[in-house]
């Protein structure tokens, strides 16, 4: 028996599989889409049936100045990555942090009008319909920034110390490639709650 | 590796203290070793699960029984199905696609080791979370410990008007927990097969275990995932005063049905595309002949997969959908049935002219394969919505479903159990015990579910606590009782043979069966590092081309 333990002839040198990261990563926004869209469906599903107010149309106001926030960190993480593959440390920390700050700032946005729809309209996630659905929507996005957010900070400690180098591009790149579906989950989000929503 | 290693390792594991052996399991990321701890795992909980199904059965042997009361009996049946589902059948084959597909495809290990343990231990917790509702479930003073809301949980029954307490909350976050867990492991499943195949398997050269679990990985993805969903607003809905399924206030029972079977009918292939499989390594290596039409099989199951995410609603029939609806669901239900028959006459067509030897693991796939017929076509009555009207929510579902569960996914199961027991501890499993566990499950499998079948055609609802005599129930229901009963009775015939054998089994070498994938070319139980140096494969069956050179399966295909 011991005779077929190894005899399995050596590897070919040119055997190119795609980088599992970026693979994982790819699954994990496929499955993540799918409990989005459930959000979405529920949403669309519940719109104009709640029994009392107050409704969409009186208190949301779309906010365009915050969505331009996160699209443009989608601009600044990408091109951050390329110049870290180029080994460009010094530009790739600054598009890092300003990606970083673009991405708090959304969630500043996000958390600015919650207290607005809260302490103002007197809208929670128990008031109707509405309220369980936005908060819902709107707080798991906001969820998934968040957890970016502590991502990109770590990433951002990391290159602080000047730890992050050319041989980790990769690596953001899988970081990078989340925070672009975050910011694609957004345009369908905005799209959803602001524009058909209304 | 040589026998050598192997002694000195089993001389060195003696001498250690049990705790350092504990440590080394609790924190291990090894693929086989978590293959190991899921399968485990869920073997103790078949244990349980099937506890509550026999009280359940004993419940019902005699018209007006009370062997339990009404409220226990809710809890068990609950118990039942959500154990089964969630903390058996998906450990399992998680456990099995664990320790199989790196080994299968040349790899050392999964893509991400430390991803693998931590969705193990999700889903562990997720188990021990719902067993321990019946300690912390009691949060108003008799509100009732485990859940008693049905597998479903429909709104708005799980609401907190109709379920106070916290049985459900350990419910919905048992499921949530063992769902992230189960995410995680396909995404690990699919990024290994992705990105970590040894050199020269190409796609087209997969096992098909790998490509099977390939497809069910990505049906956990598009499936568990509204599930969870689901289970967040139900959360919402308990502990924030949401109102998604709360009729009370413009909200919708039927949203949380088309959410739950969204993830509950392709749930269904996603338990048993692992078992197809099974079946499609086994049968193969006990008719001495390749798979008959692999790339057929591979798109088969493909079709499978996107088939499967349009049927949900058949569950829902009686809701009173709309006519296009229903018509709809019926065409895409009984669709299903096109890919899965051909994959039927695949498995014929491999045995078709084979040497067939009837070994164990070859019986039950057997089994498998006659029964899985059986339930594919009760299935396809049931499709039909009108039909549907009369059966749903009787007995004839629960037969169904239970023939395509214990019919197909545990019979196939237990050929897996018997065809790599040898590889994963390295000695054989007692053929004569296999025999009489095959026989014994068979007549008792048969003798309950082929008969629970007609109690639901003469009107006996599920879930029913108890019924009146002379309804032509009595004596069908005494019959299925009993059936359950011989089914524990081979069970623990198989528990025996696990264990003896484990112990006192032949030695099994490394390729007991003759068979043609890579796992067989490394010892049994294989090396940490599973492959020395990585393999390199040029066919489908490169332990076929290894011992016969003079004709390899690389010149045909």
């Amino acid at each position: 028996m011991s005779t077929i333990a190894t005899p399995l002839p050596e590897a070919p040198l040119d055997w190119k599989l795609p980088y599992r990261g970026k693979v994982g990563m790819a699954c994990l926004i496929f499955a993540e889409s799918a409990i989005f869209t459930i959000f979405v469906v529920a949403y669309l599903y519940y719109l104009g049936k709640s029994l009392s107010g107050p409704t969409p149309r009186e208190v949301l106001e779309t906010p365009i100045f915050y969505t331009i926030c996160l699209l443009s960190s989608s601009l600044t993480i990408h091109f951050a990555g390329k110049l870290l593959e180029r080994g460009r440390r010094g530009a790739f920390l600054t598009l890092w942090l300003l990606t970083v700050i673009l991405g708090a700032l959304f969630l500043y946005g996000t958390g600015q009008e919650w207290h607005r729809l809260i302490y103002r309209h007197g809208l929670t996630i128990s008031t109707n319909l509405f309220g369980t659905t936005y908060y819902s929507l709107v707080g798991l996005h906001a969820f998934h920034v968040t957890v970016g957010l502590i991502m990109l900070s770590i990433v951002l400690l990391f290159a602080l110390a000047g730890r992050v180098g050319p041989e980790q591009f990769r690596r953001v790149d899988v970081l990078s490639l989340y925070w672009h579906f975050v910011d694609a989950v957004w345009v369908v989000v905005f799209t959803v709650v602001y524009v058909l929503g209304r | 590796m040589s026998s050598d290693a192997i002694a000195m390792q089993t001389a060195e594991a003696a001498g250690r203290p049990w705790v350092l052996t504990l440590h080394e399991w609790v924190t291990t990321v090894d693929h086989k070793r978590l293959g190991a701890l899921y399968i485990l795992y869920a073997l103790f909980f078949l244990v349980i699960g099937g506890i509550e199904a026999t009280i359940i059965r004993i419940q019902l042997m005699h018209p007006h029984n009370d062997f339990v009361s009404p409220q226990v009996f809710n809890r068990l049946f609950t118990m039942h199905g959500t154990t089964m589902i969630f903390f058996v059948a998906m450990p399992i084959l998680f456990g099995f696609a664990n320790y199989l597909v790196p080994l299968m495809i040349g790899a050392r290990d999964m893509a991400f080791p430390r991803l693998n343990a931590f969705s193990f231990w999700l889903t562990a917790f997720g188990g021990l979370l719902l067993y321990f509702s019946l300690l912390g479930g009691n949060g108003l003073y008799g509100a009732g410990n485990a859940p008693d809301v049905g597998w479903w949980a429909y709104a708005p029954l799980a609401s907190r008007a109709f379920s106070p307490g916290h049985s459900s909350d350990y419910w919905t976050i048992a499921l949530l927990a063992s769902g992230f867990g189960s995410i995680g492991t396909a995404i690990n499943i699919i990024a290994t097969i992705v990105s970590m195949r040894c050199p020269g398997m190409t796609l087209g050269r997969m096992p098909l275990l790998a490509w099977m679990n390939l497809v069910m990985s990505g049906m956990v993805l598009l499936a568990i995932s509204p599930l969870s969903a689901a289970q967040i607003m139900l959360l919402v809905d308990r502990y924030l005063g949401g109102h998604f399924f709360d009729t009370q206030a413009g909200g919708s029972a039927t949203l949380w049905m088309h959410f739950f079977w969204i993830f509950g009918h392709p749930e269904v292939y996603v338990l048993i595309i692992p078992c197809f499989a099974f079946a499609s390594e086994i049968i193969p290596v006990f008719s001495r002949k390749p798979i008959f039409g692999y790339p057929v099989m591979v798109g088969a199951t493909v079709c499978i997969a996107f088939v499967s995410m349009s049927v949900w609603a058949h569950h829902m029939f009686t809701i009173g959908m709309n006519s296009y609806a229903n018509s709809f669901f019926t065409i895409t239900t009984m669709a299903v049935g096109v890919p899965t028959g051909i994959k039927i006459f695949n498995w014929l067509g491999t045995m078709w002219g084979g040497k067939i030897q009837f070994k164990t693991p070859m019986l039950f796939s057997i089994g498998f394969l006659f029964q899985f017929l059986i339930a594919g076509l009760t299935g396809i009555m049931m499709a039909s919505s009108p039909f549907d009207w009369q059966l749903s929510g009787s007995y004839f579902v629960v037969a169904h479903f239970h023939y395509v569960i214990v019919g197909g996914i545990l019979f196939a199961l237990f050929g897996a159990f018997y065809y790599w027991y040898p590889k994963i501890t390295g000695r054989m499993l007692n053929e004569s015990l296999g025999k009489l566990h095959f026989w014994l499950f068979l007549i008792g499998f048969h003798l309950t579910f082929d008969l629970m079948h007609i109690p639901g055609l003469l009107g006996m609802p599920r879930r029913i606590y108890t019924y009146e005599p002379g309804r032509g129930w009595d004596t069908l229901n005494y019959l299925v009782t009993i059936g359950a009963f011989v089914q524990g009775i081979a069970t623990l015939v198989f528990v025996a043979n696990l264990v003896i054998s484990y112990f006192k089994g032949a030695k099994a070498g490394n390729d007991p069966w003759d068979a043609w994938t890579l796992e067989w070319s490394v010892s049994s139980p294989p090396p940490v590092y599973n492959f020395r140096s990585l393999p390199t494969v040029s066919s489908r069956r490169p332990l076929w081309d290894l011992k016969h050179p003079e004709d390899p399966d690389s010149r045909y295909e």
